[in-house]
C-alpha cells in the first residue's frame, strides 16, 4: 500500500468555472465529482500524478457560515491563498498553448537560476508558478 | 477584488512604467472614482505606495544580482532622476542603495529552490506609513 499526500485542496469562486479552466484549458482530468445535497466534492489530476489530487472546493455551507465563505472568496480573489508550483517539460512551449488558451499570465516566461519559469492565477485569484524541469533546461 | 488583484499584477509586472489611478482603472475595470480607495481596504496601502514598494524591491535584487551601475538601475526600476532614487530609497529602506549592495552580495545557492517571486518579497519595504510621513518622523528624531 502507498501512503502519502492524496488530495490538497483550492478554494475557487465558482466550480464549473474552475473545471473548465483546469480541466479545459490545463489539461487536467476530473478525479471525483460527487454532489452531497449542495456539497460538490471535485477533484481533478494531473495526467501525469494519477496518485495526487487536486480539490477543487467553494466556500460555503455546510463548512463554511455565510461571513466566513465571503472572507474566503475575498481572500482567493485578492491573491493571498498559498502559491502552487507546477513543473513542466517545456516552460515556454506549455505557456504559449495556455495562452492560446487565454489563460491570465502574471508574468512571461524568463530564463534564470538555471531554467524557465512563469506566473499565470486561475478565474479565482490562485497564483501559479510554471517551472521547467531543470534537467531539461534548454540552452538559450 | 479580482479586478483589483488584475491591476496589482499588472503594477507587479511592469513596476518601472507609469501607473496612474487612470491606467489601473482601465486595465481592471474598475471605476476610477473608487479605485485608490477600494484598493487601499484590500491590500493595506494605496496603490501609489505599494508601486513604491514594488520598484524598492526590485531595485534592491538588481542592487544584489548584477553589476549595473546604481544610475542604470534607477532608471531601469522607473525613477527619473538619480537623486530622487538614492533619497527615496534611502527613506524607506534606512539604508544608501550602494550600502544594500556591499552588504548583501553573496546569496546563499540553495535560494535557488524557493520561487524568484517570493524570494523578492522577502526583500520588499513594509510600507505602511508615507514616505513623507517617514520624513517627518526622522526628522524630528523619532
Amino acid at each position: 500500500m502507498s501512503q502519502g499526500v492524496e488530495v490538497v485542496g483550492l478554494y475557487v469562486q465558482d466550480q464549473e468555472e474552475a473545471l473548465e479552466f483546469y480541466v479545459g484549458k490545463l489539461g487536467f482530468q476530473v478525479h471525483t465529482d460527487v454532489a452531497n445535497g449542495d456539497y460538490r466534492w471535485l477533484t481533478v489530476q494531473h495526467p501525469d500524478q494519477p496518485s495526487f489530487q487536486l480539490g477543487l472546493f467553494a466556500p460555503g455551507p455546510p463548512v463554511h457560515d455565510a461571513a466566513t465563505a465571503q472572507m474566503l472568496r475575498a481572500m482567493v480573489a485578492k491573491g493571498a491563498m498559498p502559491p502552487l508550483v507546477l513543473v513542466v517539460d517545456d516552460c515556454r512551449a506549455a505557456c504559449e498553448r495556455m495562452r492560446a488558451q487565454g489563460v491570465e499570465f502574471t508574468q512571461e516566461p524568463v530564463d534564470r537560476y538555471g531554467t524557465v519559469d512563469a506566473g499565470f492565477r486561475d478565474p479565482s485569484g490562485n497564483g501559479w508558478k510554471v517551472i521547467q524541469m531543470r534537467s531539461r533546461a534548454k540552452a538559450t | 477584488m479580482r479586478r483589483l488583484l488584475r491591476a496589482k499584477d499588472r503594477m507587479d509586472a511592469a513596476s518601472q512604467e507609469d501607473w496612474p489611478v487612470r491606467r489601473l482603472a482601465r486595465v481592471s475595470g474598475v471605476s476610477e472614482a473608487h479605485f485608490a480607495r477600494s484598493f487601499k481596504q484590500a491590500f493595506g496601502l494605496p496603490p501609489h505606495r505599494y508601486l513604491l514598494t514594488r520598484r524598492i524591491e526590485r531595485a534592491k535584487a538588481l542592487l544584489r544580482d548584477t553589476d549595473l551601475s546604481i544610475t542604470e538601475i534607477a532608471f531601469q526600476t522607473g525613477w527619473e532622476s538619480l537623486g530622487t532614487f538614492g533619497r527615496t530609497f534611502r527613506d524607506i529602506t534606512g539604508e544608501s542603495p550602494s550600502a544594500i549592495r556591499a552588504r548583501e552580495r553573496g546569496t546563499a545557492p540553495e535560494l535557488g529552490r524557493v520561487p524568484a517571486c517570493i524570494l523578492s518579497a522577502a526583500h520588499r519595504p513594509d510600507m505602511t506609513i508615507a514616505v513623507s510621513e517617514k520624513r517627518r518622523r526622522s526628522a524630528d528624531g523619532i
